[in-house]
């Protein structure tokens, strides 16, 4: 099975030239597991890209990989266009890349506005690091606002919100900083159905604002929902590429799975 | 699944939600904060305490007198337990403050002893302080080390940390207490203050208010909550969490050489074998003050509290003529219900 042919050129609507983020054969072994093998993965501006696979098809690892938390043994990653080296989660936030983890990573006994800067904060006295709680409180409020979120108190430990409140902190704070992309790592696995709308009304709005977003997720129909487009991991590789409005979950499933060879490039966009 | 007064998308729906939304959210928020607010209870407790005893021996408990002398004992332990909550909101714990005080101590005694014994000059008191801080912060760096980088929990690395600095003071001091102290000391530390108020309460209070500043307004303050609430959500948000564990134990045991180094003006000699349970009082305290062992929560306020509760019980009991040994038992049954409090509370924030 071989790797499509950049959707810059082959794809049916046209992408809007060079991909903002870009995996080029990656490859990384865990011991005798190839977690990847050749994986590439592109995100363009602006879109929601889903990247779908079977348990172990190495979803996880590509993104711990573009998020900067993990190295890659081999292959490249770009972003605009250039070569860069991702060695920690700070280096892929100087690029604008941000995510939000499936645990959502909040310090429960830390309030909204805490959350929301922790590790960037406002200094009132920055020689003695004297905290500006006023203003980050402030900037926290514009924050949620722009997001269109409403929470009853940004100065309650998060630990006290909902389950779906919690999840718009952490979405707020990818937001706040997240200039390109942001990945979203299972974000509804733990909601119930009112939360998961709302959720994905948060990840349009992230788009909306011109911030690419990566999702990954096991649902199906939320996925179509959502994305523009979906990208599928199998054994460690790409093997298809959709757009989201031009598939069926059936064609999603069967791509996961293998049960549907993907051989010829016609089924890929 | 009820979910109200959650996320409201503005956009969609332009109303804020369903009218009762709101009133829930609020009385959400007043049941929170009642039952959430620990130092209103400790303090409660101490305020029934003080009218207790006023009530009980009138004109005789909180006499200004009276009031310095527990003030005076309980510095030490203020100074201790300054460091401990830092320490305990990070999750941790540190049993060996006890110790690294006497630790502490004892090196600035020998040092005093080779340089002028009980005429040691002001400048050779400073030279001997500064000496009894580094050993408290070293031996507290080392123990950072052990929980930080080596892994060990903390209360196994504080453990291994108390045994050595307990052995090695009595292997600097042969067993036996140093009773040679410099007179300059004793005089300023032991009994000399300023406005009528002696240094050892001056200097516990300023710890407190600084190191209580540093920890609600301060960076520091803030990663310290943050390591303790969720480690790796801190490590994931860029900061340097051992490092950060680092500074924590090597300030509480920086505290603990201050403590020693006032113990031993204060006494005039190391008294070894009479801080093997400071560690209990300390963490009582903090505890007593609604810091929660699992982290994430505490207050300096509190602190003070939890340890003016047990200090005053003592001097109260002996006042009102009761065994002061009642004193153990009535800390021992408040700290139970402090400890059983905050368990309360964090299964109740998980549902509310």
């Amino acid at each position: 099975m071989t790797e499509p042919t950049p959707a810059a050129t082959s794809g049916p609507a046209a992408e809007p030239g060079t991909p903002l983020l870009e995996a080029r054969n990656l490859a990384k072994r865990y011991g005798h597991v190839r977690a990847l093998d050749g994986a590439s993965f592109e995100v363009f501006p602006a879109e929601v890209v889903a990247l779908i696979g079977d348990n172990g098809a190495g979803k996880s690892t590509l993104v711990k990989i573009l998020s900067g938390a993990t190295r890659p043994d081999g292959g490249q990653i770009l972003v605009e266009g250039r070569p860069v080296q991702l060695a920690s989660p700070l280096d892929a936030r100087k690029y604008g890349i941000e995510t939000v983890y499936q645990d959502l990573a909040l310090a429960p006994d830390l309030d909204a506005a805490a959350n929301l800067h922790l590790g960037r904060e406002i200094y009132l006295i920055p020689f003695l690091r004297v905290l500006n709680k006023a203003e980050m409180r402030r900037r926290a409020v514009v924050a949620f606002k722009d997001l269109g979120v409403e929470l009853p108190d940004v100065s309650a430990p998060v630990g006290t919100l909902s389950g779906g409140q919690r999840q718009s902190v952490a979405v707020a704070r990818a937001v706040a900083y997240a200039s390109k992309v942001i990945f979203m790592d299972e974000p509804t696995a733990a909601l119930g159905v009112v939360q998961r709308g709302r959720v994905l009304d948060n990840i349009r709005r992230v788009r909306d604002q011109g911030i690419s977003v990566v999702l990954i997720s096991h649902n199906m129909p939320e996925v179509l929902a959502v994305a523009d487009r979906v990208e599928v991991l199998r054994l460690g590789r790409r093997v298809a590429r959709y757009r989201a409005s031009e598939t069926t979950i059936d064609q999603l499933v069967g791509a996961m799975t293998g049960a549907l060879d993907i051989a010829d490039p016609k089924d890929l966009s | 699944m009820s979910d109200t007064g959650a996320v409201q998308t503005g956009q969609r729906d332009s109303s804020p939600g369903p009218r009762d939304d709101s009133r829930d959210v609020a009385s959400r928020r007043l049941l929170r904060r009642l039952v959430t607010g620990n130092v209103t209870w400790v303090f409660l407790a101490l305020i029934i305490e003080m009218a207790y005893f006023t009530a009980a021996a009138p004109g005789k408990f909180l006499t200004a007198n009276d009031l310095s002398l527990i003030s005076q004992t309980a510095a030490p332990f203020l100074l201790m337990a300054i460091g401990q909550t830092f320490v305990i909101i990070t999750a941790g714990i540190d049993l060996s403050v006890g110790f690294v005080l006497v630790l502490s101590g004892v090196v600035a005694g020998e040092y005093y002893l080779s340089h002028g014994a009980a005429n040691a000059s002001t400048g050779t008191i400073w030279i001997g302080a500064v000496i009894g801080l580094a050993v408290g912060a070293g031996w507290g760096l080392l123990q950072g080390i052990l929980v930080a980088w080596a892994k060990i929990p903390p209360l196994i690395a504080t453990l291994a940390g108390l045994g050595g600095a307990e052995g090695i003071s009595y292997l600097i001091t042969g067993g036996s207490d140093l009773r040679v102290v410099p007179n300059k000391l004793v005089s300023s530390i032991g009994t000399g203050g300023i406005f009528g108020i002696q240094w050892l309460i001056v200097i516990s209070f300023a710890a407190t208010l600084i190191f209580g500043l540093v920890l609600t307004y301060t960076q520091f303050g803030r990663y310290t909550f943050a390591i303790g609430s969720n480690p790796d959500a801190a490590a994931r948000a860029g900061i340097r969490v051992n490092r950060h564990l680092l500074k924590v134990y090597a300030l509480s045991g920086l505290l603990s050489g201050l403590a020693g180094v006032l113990d031993l003006g204060y006494f005039g000699t190391t008294t070894i074998s009479g801080h093997s349970l400071d560690n209990l009082t300390v963490i009582t305290a903090v505890v007593l003050g609604g810091a929660s062992l699992f982290g994430g929560r505490g207050s300096m306020v509190g602190t003070l509290i939890g340890v003016y509760i047990p200090a005053m019980l003592a001097t109260g009991l002996i006042i009102v003529g009761v065994n002061q040994y009642w004193q153990y038992v009535l800390t021992g049954a408040v700290l139970a219900a402090a400890v059983y409090l905050d368990q309360f509370r964090r299964r109740l924030r998980e549902r509310l």
